[in-house]
C-alpha cells in the first residue's frame, strides 16, 4: 500500500512542478506585462495546489496526521494574489497607458485611476 | 446586547477555525484561545467594518466555491498549455469592461478576486463609480462572450448571495 500513496504524493509534485515550470516560463515567453502578469496568478496557482495537496497526502498516508496548514496556505494566497495582481496592474495602467486607449466604463464616471470618485452621500 | 459582543459571527468563526488551523492541533485550550481572539478581533475592529455583510443562500455559497475551484482547474490546463505551445503573434490579447449590477463592496472584491484568480483573465479597475470593472483577457476571440460569461457565471451567484 505504500507505493500507492508515494505514486499518488509523486504525481502531485511533478504536476505542481510542471505548472510552476509553464508559469515562470511565461514570464520569459510573453511580450506585454499585462500578458506576463496573467503567469504568476494562474499557473503557478494550481502549481502550488498541486505541491499542497501532495503535502497532505503525505501527512495523512504516510504521517497518519490531518494537517491544516495547507489549507490556510490556500485561503491565504486566494486572498493576497489578486491583491497584488491588482496593484501591479494599476501601476502599470498609470505609468504606460493612456486613457484613451482603455474600452469606456460605460458610465458617467471614467476609470478610478483618472477620474475622482463620486461625493459620497452625508459630505 | 449580543449583537454588541459579536458584531460579526461569521467573522469570528472564521478567525476561530483559522487559529486552529494555525496550531493545527484542536484541544480544548486551542479552542478556548481561538474563541477568545475570535471574540476579542471583532470587538476591537468593529469600527472598520461598518456595513456587516449577509450571507442569504449557504448552498450557493458552496456550489460558487465549486464552480470557481473546478474552473481554476479547468482552464489553468488551457493556460498551461497556451503558454507552452501558442505563438506569441498568436496571442489577441484586449482589454474588456464588464458593467456590474452588483453594489455590495463585498461582493465586487469576491468578484474582482475570482476573476483573477480564474486564467484568461485579470481584473485590473473599478470605475471612479464603481459601476463597472476593467478586465484584462489574455487571449480572447469573442470579447461580448467572454463579458457574458463572467456576469452570467460569477456575478449572478454573488448577486444571490450578498444582495
Amino acid at each position: 500500500m505504500a507505493s500507492v500513496s508515494e505514486i499518488l504524493i509523486a504525481f502531485f509534485i511533478v504536476c505542481g512542478g510542471l505548472f510552476g515550470l509553464v508559469g515562470s516560463f511565461g514570464l520569459i515567453k510573453l511580450r506585454e506585462s499585462m500578458q506576463r502578469l496573467h503567469g504568476p496568478t494562474k499557473a503557478t496557482t494550481l502549481g502550488i495546489g498541486c505541491v499542497l495537496i501532495a503535502s497532505m497526502l503525505y501527512a495523512l498516508l504516510v504521517k497518519d496526521t490531518v494537517s491544516f496548514h495547507e489549507l490556510l496556505i490556500t485561503l491565504f494566497l486566494f486572498l493576497t494574489a489578486p491583491i497584488t495582481a491588482n496593484f501591479v496592474a494599476k501601476t502599470y495602467i498609470i505609468r504606460n497607458i493612456k486613457e484613451d486607449d482603455l474600452p469606456g466604463s460605460q458610465s458617467e464616471y471614467g476609470w478610478s485611476v483618472y477620474d475622482d470618485p463620486p461625493p459620497t452621500k452625508g459630505e | 446586547m449580543i449583537s454588541r459582543l459579536i458584531p460579526h459571527p461569521l467573522l469570528s468563526i472564521t478567525l476561530t477555525l483559522v487559529w486552529l488551523g494555525l496550531v493545527n492541533k484542536v484541544t480544548p485550550g486551542n479552542l478556548l484561545l481561538g474563541a477568545i481572539f475570535g471574540l476579542v478581533v471583532p470587538m476591537i475592529t468593529a469600527p472598520y467594518w461598518p456595513d456587516q455583510p449577509t450571507l442569504r443562500r449557504p448552498l450557493v455559497v458552496v456550489r460558487y466555491i465549486l464552480v470557481a475551484l473546478s474552473d481554476i482547474v479547468v482552464a489553468n490546463v488551457q493556460v498551461a498549455l497556451m503558454i507552452a505551445f501558442k505563438p506569441n503573434a498568436n496571442f489577441k490579447s484586449r482589454w474588456i469592461t464588464v458593467p456590474l449590477e452588483l453594489t455590495s463592496p463585498e461582493a465586487i472584491t469576491v468578484l474582482a478576486g475570482t476573476i483573477t484568480m480564474t486564467p484568461g483573465t485579470l481584473s485590473a479597475m473599478l470605475s471612479a463609480d464603481a459601476s463597472s470593472i476593467l478586465v484584462h483577457c489574455l487571449h480572447t476571440e469573442d470579447p461580448e462572450g467572454e463579458v457574458a460569461n463572467i456576469k452570467q457565471r460569477y456575478e449572478r451567484p454573488l448577486k444571490e448571495i450578498f444582495e
